[in-house]
């Protein structure tokens, strides 16, 4: 048993390591900008590029909409496969792992040729139209995250219950999935909510073929172009996925239902 | 049976905005590439476009990328393994589970163009540890090592794989029932016997599935290896980029074929992790 333990912190601390070096790296890098002294200097030319923001925005703002175009299609989604349609679970759920199968590169590659000027929905001829083909791309990317979250909310839950109770009091379809499913499924909805928001913020190739100014090929062009900026914008990115991602810990721990399912 | 028809009818109806959003964004795009991939650029059926596929500089991608993927893959597929088992069961302390699998999400998503950033800051030709182990005498570029090569491509990629494994076998792991464990050892089997004989064959086919879903998250990344070596590491994702972005003019209809190799060797090892996954989880249920 000493054995096993001694091979245990070993393969921890080798691991640990190797996950810790290239972050300590990366922020001591970004620190160098300014000769001989660490200094906050990339930073400061990180946060006065207006591209930085400009790129930044944009993908925030698609990531909102994303998020609000994922949930109003796969909660009312995946409530109704739940409580109607169990036997066509297996192909909702095949479908929603595709994304995961067919590389996000061959999908762009689809809609450049499915969604072009003389197409029968020219989506690429306008730049709103981009955006939009944009979200619904970032949609399908997100897909498997968002509709295994929201799954896993609804599986902790007695919806059957809660539907016939809403039915008997003459709630309408509308009323028990916006008032009385969505309330108890929220946490899980944040869940998939903030794992999207990390997909999108980082995303890169959709972005790039489809030509939009996002903040992935930002990222991209700054690696090509500057010394300390990509390290600076490394650690930044590193802060919001861990940001976001903490939020989704601290959420769920403050939640009853998942709690009773495990 | 009016009725019953009719409610079958509306129950349909209730997942047809789902339907429609993947069978628009998802399904037909793609059937769209295989399609384009049998068609001439008029539109006639032609298998020329595959053949294409056999010149050297695509098999070579082809080849470079499934090689990369697997050898990620396996790295990321051992030492998650080995992380997960000495965290879930050799006895190290408890509350170190937790912020593991917090770490482990975080680190899986930390995929991408900053990831590049950060191991070029780290062992680029001026990166912190390259430097550091230049001081005490060891030259990393001495040895023939290089970040933009084959092997400096698997570090970086095992950077999110090994999370990647811990997230999935982790709950495999647990699934691993005491009871079992136990009566290996009342009939008289030792440590290494329990594992070869009861754990491991559990086990296989969720370490095969996870193997299978690595290897296609290693296939299809495309931004850490375009920050990293900025297009010119031919694998096949960025190849398909420079034919998409028209770098390459020679053959338009090369990109349809690339991409339909691209969804077989996917579709290949996820099929394969689905139907693995499938039977694992026979073992693990109640």
């Amino acid at each position: 048993m000493k054995l096993g333990k001694l091979w245990a912190w070993s393969t921890f601390a080798l691991c640990l390591a190797f996950f810790i070096v290239p972050l300590l790296g990366m922020t001591e890098f970004s620190l160098r900008m300014r000769r001989g002294v660490y200094s906050l200097d990339a930073y400061a030319s990180v946060l006065n590029d207006p591209q930085f923001w400009q790129t930044f925005g944009y993908s925030v703002v698609l990531s909102l909409f994303t998020i609000l175009l994922g949930m109003l299609i796969v909660v009312p989604t995946a409530y109704w496969v739940r409580l109607k349609l169990p036997h066509l679970r297996p192909l909702v759920e095949f479908i929603t792992l595709l994304p995961l199968v067919i590389p996000s590169i061959v999908i762009v590659f689809g809609y450049i040729r499915m969604f072009n000027t003389s197409s029968f929905l020219p989506l690429l001829g306008t730049t709103i139209g981009t955006d939009v083909l944009l979200t619904c791309g970032y949609v399908i990317i997100a897909l498997p995250f968002i509709y295994r979250a929201v799954d896993t909310g609804l599986r902790a839950i007695d919806i059957a219950t809660l539907t016939e109770a809403a039915q008997s009091l003459g709630a309408s379809w509308f009323t028990i999935i916006a008032r009385v499913i969505l309330p108890n499924v929220l946490v899980a909805v944040l869940s998939g909510a903030f794992i999207t928001f990390a997909i999108v913020i980082g995303e890169y190739v959709l972005a790039a073929l489809l030509d939009r100014p996002a903040f992935g090929p930002y990222l991209v062009w700054s690696g090509a172009n500057k010394a300390y900026e990509p390290s600076a914008l490394a650690v930044i990115s590193f802060a919001i996925t861990w940001g976001v991602l903490g939020l989704i810990q601290l959420i769920s721990r403050f939640n009853s239902h998942t709690k009773a399912a495990r | 049976m009016p009725l019953f028809l009719r409610h079958l009818s509306l129950n349909w109806l209730g997942i047809l905005p789902f339907m429609l959003f993947a069978l628009l964004f998802l399904l037909l795009p793609t059937l769209n590439i295989v399609l384009g991939a049998f068609q001439t650029p008029d539109g006639h059926f032609t298998l020329s476009n595959l053949a294409n596929l056999g010149q050297p500089r695509i098999i070579g991608a082809f080849w470079v990328s499934i090689k990369l993927s697997f050898a990620s893959a396996i790295v990321g597929c051992l030492l998650g393994f080995g992380l997960a088992a000495a965290v879930t069961m050799a006895g190290l302390p408890a509350w170190l589970r937790g912020p593991l699998l917090t770490f482990s999400g975080v680190a899986s998503n930390f995929a991408g163009v900053p990831l590049a950033f950060a191991f070029i800051a780290t062992l680029g030709r001026v990166g912190i540890l390259t430097v550091l182990l230049k001081s005490i005498g060891i030259d990393v570029y001495g040895t023939g090592f290089n970040l933009i090569s084959f092997w400096g491509l698997v570090l970086v990629y095992t950077y999110f794989q090994i999370p990647l494994m811990v997230l999935i076998i982790v709950p495999a792991l647990d699934g691993l029932k005491k009871e079992w464990r136990e009566a290996a050892e009342i009939l008289g089997a030792t440590h290494l016997q329990y594992w070869r004989i009861v754990a491991f064959p559990i086990l296989l086919p969720a370490l095969l599935g996870t193997l299978a879903l690595l290897f296609a998250s290693a296939f299809g990344a495309i931004a850490t290896a375009t920050a990293l070596t900025g297009s010119q590491l031919s694998i096949v994702p960025i190849v398909l980029f420079n034919q998409i972005r028209g770098d390459v003019l020679q053959d338009p209809q090369l990109g349809y074929a690339i991409a339909f190799g691209m969804i077989v060797v996917t579709a290949l090892t996820n099929f394969l992790y689905l139907f693995l996954r499938g039977r694992s989880e026979r073992w693990m249920k109640s």
